[in-house]
């Protein structure tokens, strides 16, 4: 049956039509509509596969093993950075091997898109020592996923499954398949491989190693890495994941070189070695890093056969297009875009009405008062407020870096100190920074932005919902300095005075700014106000 | 056949909606259909595009290469422009006139449109207005849709059945209102 598919939604499918029973994963874009279509499908509604929103991507990781240690296949779904939060549990989970398979989705964001960075997750299935599966069309996306979880059954490994922003955001039609049952709960006989003390892990680790011989056997003869032979020798291509397309694109007719599609990682060194003998130079087109090109270039450099990335014939940051590659093949004579000049900029911004907009005029009738460059915050909606008109907060590094961010400037002595985070992302990393900031009891001001959702994502729902002030009291902060205000613009002057309160105050303060975000539909607004039952401290 | 779309517009601005009945149309036409689209911080008011790419071969980018796209359908005269650098010479460029202004710098509206008019196909609708008489003025991707019907490779029929289809849970009185704008939409063809 052909039917029209998100390449995340491929993703999804195909897991599904695996025999998936649990899928695990932390929203961020560009991965977060394979967990949002699995949790719309009726098999999950009926209960039989299990779709969770967990609370960060580490935790998604070890939930997946949790269900694949009882024999079950499972998929875990994140953007590349939440694989550096979720790395301990993947570089370990390779050392101990899987039961049920798993497969490790994660979404990189080459041209950072929505990121911070565009690092490539190919280096982590690399450094973990696991096969890596990077599908090159929305219908390979679904078929691969099939393949994915046998693979990872047979080599008793997590697969790592590479998607990019271009793929897991484009629709196709594509054809699905007949549905596979899922498997049974089944323990292995003997599990002391999960125990990683390091007698049984130096066992695992040697064992990691020497499968690493069948891992490129078996991705040398994969169906997914494909040799085609050319007729002008100048020039051979590899081409990974969807960069293939855009070669193709360009040649309608067939491409008269030789061209290696890569796939299936381990890279194919039988395959790239044929490409060395047969062609005079080689082009590397991949989306990300130049991880295919580093690793068969010569380093001194002393022999230039191998270009792409890191020679500058392609550009080394940013995604690839149908016109760069022209460009590099000598097809165009430019790449560059000329948009009238009568075009200006249309940055994304805050939504009219949010919340954040209003607790940023707070705090920017505060900040001529204590000086700039002192409000630490983080990732969400409330990035925005970085730009103007606000420009109300100094900086963003990575998930929960506001809090203890805000704690080592404090303890530098830049007094006061205000970190500003959302309420998912707090529950998601920054629970433990303000522990740690509660024990050294520093004269920190902790500002949650709580719209009671995961916003920037669609709004799903935030394991803070309704939580948020007990774990402030729980983590060990005196009641009088956690205050709840409403950041609606009748509240102002209240709300002001009682930031600059908490700002005297020489320990941790916590102040909720609580009103559920504007995009939400009426629905789960009157769900947020039900959990959010702490009165304002007006 | 092969027909290469970019549509336009700001988040929110139902860009979505227009490519999912493009989409579908394709779909019922047997055609392979390729879209890409954008999620997650500029749907948050900033520039958003589609590339809805439709043919009967296979369909290799997701992304339409400059120079190569027959239509550019915005729901923002703006935002129109900033896809020109794809707009094949032959292709058309339609759009509703009606500006969304969200930032400070918003060029003036004169030579916007001055400079959307130098292109020999150019459509300029007021489909805001016309979804407002069918309705609702959310409606104005639907009459987008029906000022390029006459360039897209499916009849209107099939784009009927596929707009009633979308908006069938919303009620009988949606359907019509979108019907309504959808022929609003066609007949703005002539008077532009």
């Amino acid at each position: 049956m052909q039917k029209i598919l998100l390449g995340n939604e491929a993703i999804a499918q195909g897991a599904i039509d695996a025999g998936l029973s649990g899928a695990y994963g932390y929203p961020g874009t560009p991965s977060t509509e394979i967990i949002e279509y699995i949790k719309k499908q009726p098999e999950t509604k009926a209960g039989k596969i299990k779709a969770h929103w967990s609370t960060n991507e580490k935790v998604a990781m070890e939930e997946a093993l949790g269900m694949s240690f009882a024999g079950k296949r499972a998929i875990v779904t994140m953007k590349h950075v939440g694989l550096n939060v979720a790395a301990d549990a993947f570089i370990n989970m390779a050392i101990s091997g899987i039961n049920g398979g798993l497969v490790v989705v994660v979404a990189d964001d080459p041209s950072q898109h929505s990121s911070q960075n565009e690092q490539d997750s190919r280096f982590y299935g690399k450094f973990a020592m696991v096969p890596i599966l990077e599908p090159s069309n929305q219908q390979e996306a679904y078929d691969m996923m099939k393949y994915a979880f046998e693979l990872s059954e047979k080599t008793q490994l997590p697969v790592l499954f590479r998607s990019v922003t271009r793929l897991s955001h484009s629709r196709a039609n594509i054809e699905v398949k007949d549905k596979r049952k899922q498997n049974t709960l089944n323990l292995l006989d003997d599990t002391q491989r999960f125990a990683l003390i390091p007698s049984f892990a130096k066992i695992q680790y040697r064992g990691l190693i020497e499968k690493q011989k069948e891992l490129e056997q078996i991705a040398e003869n994969s169906l997914w890495n494909n040799y085609i032979e050319g007729t002008d020798k100048s020039l051979g291509i590899i081409a990974s994941g969807i960069a293939i397309n855009y070669l193709l694109e360009n040649f309608p007719g067939g491409v008269p070189y030789d061209v290696l599609k890569v796939s299936h990682y381990p890279l194919p060194k039988e395959q790239v070695r044929k490409m060395f003998d047969r062609t005079d130079k080689i082009l590397v087109l991949e989306e990300g890093y130049p991880f295919i090109e580093e690793m068969i270039s010569d380093y001194l450099g002393r022999e230039q056969k191998v270009t792409g990335r890191l020679t500058g014939n392609i550009p080394r940051t940013g995604e690839l297009n149908p016109n760069i590659v022209a460009y590099t093949l000598g097809l165009e004579d430019k790449i560059d875009e000329d948009i009238p000049e009568i075009v200006a900029g249309r940055p994304p911004q805050l939504c009219p009405g949010c919340g954040h907009i209003d607790l940023y005029e707070e705090l920017n009738d505060i900040i001529p008062e204590i000086g700039d460059d002192r409000v630490f915050s983080d990732i969400g909606c409330y990035s925005l407020g970085v730009l103007e008109p606000y420009e109300s907060i100094d900086t963003l590094i990575d998930m929960g870096a506001s809090i203890p961010m805000a704690k080592g400037a404090a303890d530098a002595g830049l007094l006061p100190a205000i970190a500003v985070i959302g309420d998912s992302t707090f529950t998601h990393s920054g629970m433990t920074g303000l522990l740690s900031a509660i024990w050294d009891n520093s004269p920190i001001t902790v500002i949650i932005s709580d719209n009671s959702a995961v916003a920037m994502t669609g709004a799903q729902p935030s394991a803070a919902m309704g939580k948020l002030y007990d774990i402030g009291k729980g983590l060990g902060i005196k009641e009088e300095h956690i205050k709840v205000i409403i950041p609606l613009k009748k509240y102002h002057d209240k709300n002001v005075e009682i930031i600059k309160k908490e700002l005297d105050y020489q320990g941790v303060s916590l102040i909720i700014a609580q009103r559920p975000c504007v995009t939400m539909s009426n629905e789960k607004k009157d769900l947020a106000r039900k959990f959010n039952t702490f009165e304002p401290s007006y | 056949m092969k027909k290469d779309i970019i549509i336009s517009g700001v988040g929110g601005q139902g860009i979505l909606t227009i490519s999912a009945i493009l989409d579908t149309a394709a779909l019922e036409s047997s055609y392979n259909v390729k879209q890409s689209e954008v999620h997650g911080m500029s749907q948050r008011g900033g520039a958003v595009q589609a590339h809805v790419r439709i043919s009967d071969k296979p369909i290799y980018s997701d992304l339409i290469p400059k120079g190569k796209a027959d239509l550019i359908l915005s729901v923002e005269p703006m935002e129109l422009l900033r896809y020109l650098p794809y707009l094949h010479p032959d292709g058309y460029l339609v759009t509703d006139i009606n500006p969304f202004k969200n930032i400070p710098d918003y060029p003036d509206e004169t030579d916007l449109r001055k400079q959307i008019e130098q292109f020999p196909h150019h459509r300029i609708v007021d489909a805001r207005t016309l979804a407002k008489r069918a309705g609702n003025f959310r409606a104005a991707n639907i009459v987008m849709i029906g000022a390029v019907s006459d360039l897209l490779p499916f009849d209107d029929e099939l784009l009927k059945k596929v707009i009633s289809d979308l908006f069938q849970r919303k009620g009988d009185r949606i359907v019509q209102m979108n019907l309504d704008a959808f022929e609003l939409g066609k007949n703005a063809i002539l008077v532009s």
